[in-house]
């Protein structure tokens, strides 16, 4: 079988492809949110207290996906009345406020983090939400929802006049943003057994919009192939030792140069999909 | 109490309205993000320190740093704005500024250690008492540099050929190149003027602080973009306002409330605002970055 650090790297490398969707589905609506750390902390934090004081991991879990997505609402409301970069710095803002949050709230361990959660998160949780999300994705994309998700992203006005309720699906989007990068936090606690505010700041979200924007935001699988690649990348890059952020800088940067709109653009999936589907009609 | 620290306050918004200046005026020209500038403004403060380590008068300090952190910008924006800048969507600079952005920290990081280091102080600080505030002559030359700054890039933006050009071009690119101004050239001069301004912050921040860190710029950068949001996104004057109003606003926060939260009171000032006034203080334009 798999030896423990396998394990270890591909149960993170899914969960960065977890948070990677949760970017991706707000971002399909032309939602770009650069604070999903902020809702990973929110689930991570939420499940930890939870399985500590005694509930049952599943309860936990479903609490921390559930304590995402409301917060994901209550997020959407002022992302009705920003657009476009002004929204990815107000987002960027509500991550940097919860991490503060959590830093000033003993009853969570402030600066000194969480510790003593209980091992609960296996490779299998993780895989198993992660077909649970492919499943939701290629359900969601052809259905009215995801329709009215890329006609938003496209044209707002446009999408409007053709009877899409803007609010309804912008908020719909955020909150189920929320829910995917709650439960990514829930799993990451109950794998890492300790969380601290620092591993869900900038950065973290910052790391979470690289992913997806890498692999391409023309369909869902681009946020898959790069949170998979970037985050299986840094043990690949391990024989340059501590060169190792800084050719992994340039690696992303080259890669993004040769191919701004991500790996998986929209010509590339057309020739993907052998069977002749109608291909993805966004670029 | 109050004064003194409203003083304290106008010195750190003074240096923080540097950085946001830095990052409004590349938004407005390009429409876009850069996530770096925190990182060239981390790098000018290490030029500087190298030169005041080197026994350098604080003045070459300040210059050095200025010029070091203008050619970085100006490389900045040859590999991670050029080349994508016709291409991708306003998304991809996102990408190629974080990926710089991390190169930067991480060859500091190779240079002078991942640790704080100490910043030698420009010169033996003399206090000077003006009734109830107490001055160092430290603060004097802080705030006094952040101001003249200000000032003189107020004056270049409205009074000089490069700076009608640079405004032209923010306000609209193809017909500024319709009438003649060398767009491209404008791009470059807005980016190395941004730049050598975060060169100055860094190390005036650097003095205020009596040190600094690899991962300096994060948080700086951060602030500077809250500043930058508050202000109006491309508005100039905005940022030294929003600057001033957040460096205030963080020192208050400090003395009066809980000092943990010092980092949060900037978000909260600009999220507030936002919500009453999307387009920031002094912004007038449509919020469709």
């Amino acid at each position: 079988m798999l030896s423990d650090h396998t394990v270890s790297i591909l149960i993170f490398a899914g969960i960065d492809v977890i948070m990677a969707l949760s970017f991706y589905l707000p971002a399909s609506a032309g939602q770009l949110s650069a604070g999903q750390g902020g809702f990973m902390a929110l689930g991570a934090y939420t499940a930890a207290y939870l399985t500590v004081h005694g509930t049952p991991f599943p309860l936990a879990l479903a609490a921390g996906g559930l304590v995402g997505g409301l917060v994901g609402l209550a997020v959407g409301f002022p992302a009705l009345r920003l657009r476009g970069l002004y929204l990815v710095l107000v987002t960027f803002g509500f991550g940097e406020m919860v991490r503060v949050l959590f830093l000033n709230a003993p009853a969570f361990g402030g600066p000194a983090g969480f510790a003593g959660i209980p091992p609960a998160t296996t490779i299998w949780h993780v895989l198993g939400l992660l077909i649970v999300l492919v499943y939701f994705f290629t359900r969601v994309s052809g259905s009215r929802m995801g329709r009215a998700f890329a006609a938003l992203r496209d044209d707002e006005a446009a999408a409007e006049a053709m009877g899409v309720n803007s609010t309804y699906v912008k908020l719909a989007a955020f909150a189920a943003g929320g829910v995917i990068a709650g439960l990514g936090g829930a799993l990451y606690a109950h794998y890492t057994l300790f969380i601290d505010p620092e591993a869900f700041g900038v950065g973290r979200s910052l790391f979470v919009m690289l992913y997806a924007v890498f692999g391409g935001l023309a369909s869902f699988w681009g946020a898959v192939v790069g949170a998979a690649i970037l985050s299986v990348l840094p043990e690949l890059l391990r024989w340059v030792k501590d060169w190792r952020e800084i050719f992994y800088g340039l690696l992303v940067l080259t890669l993004m140069l040769v191919r701004p709109q991500g790996l998986l653009d929209a010509t590339l999936l057309a020739r993907l999909s052998l069977r002749g589907e109608r291909a993805p009609a966004r670029g | 109490m109050f004064a003194q620290q409203l003083v304290n306050g106008l010195m750190l918004g003074g240096a923080y309205a540097l950085v946001a200046i830095g990052y409004t005026l590349i938004f407005g020209v390009l429409n876009l993000l850069h996530l770096a500038h925190g990182e060239v403004f981390m790098v000018g403060a290490y030029v500087g320190l190298v030169l005041a380590l080197a026994g350098f008068p604080p003045w070459v300090t300040l210059a050095g740093a200025m010029l070091a952190a203008a050619a970085l910008g100006v490389l900045v924006e040859r590999v991670a704005f050029r080349p994508v800048r016709n291409r991708g969507s306003h998304v991809t600079p996102l990408i190629t500024t974080i990926a710089v952005g991390l190169v930067l920290q991480h060859v500091v990081v190779k240079i002078f250690g991942a640790e704080p280091v100490a910043f030698p102080a420009p010169f033996a600080s003399a206090s000077l008492a003006l009734g109830p505030l107490t001055l160092s002559s430290l603060q004097l030359l802080i705030l006094g540099t952040s101001l003249a700054l200000m000032a003189a890039l107020e004056v270049f933006l409205r009074s000089t050929p490069t700076g009608m050009a640079i405004r032209a071009t923010a306000e609209n690119q193809t017909v500024a190149g319709l009438m003649g101004i060398n767009v491209s050239l404008a791009i470059v001069i807005t980016f190395a003027i941004a730049s050598a301004l975060a060169g100055a912050a860094g190390v005036l921040l650097a003095w205020n602080f009596t040190g600094l860190s690899p991962f300096f710029g994060v948080k700086v950068g951060l602030k500077g973009l809250a500043i930058m949001l508050l202000g109006g996104l491309g508005n100039v004057t905005g940022a030294m306002v929003g600057g001033l109003i957040i460096g205030v606003v963080e020192v208050m926060s400090v003395a009066y409330l809980a000092s943990s939260y010092r980092d949060a009171f900037a978000f909260a000032v600009m999220i507030l605002i936002l919500l009453v006034r999307p387009t920031g203080l002094f912004g007038a334009r449509l919020q469709t970055g």
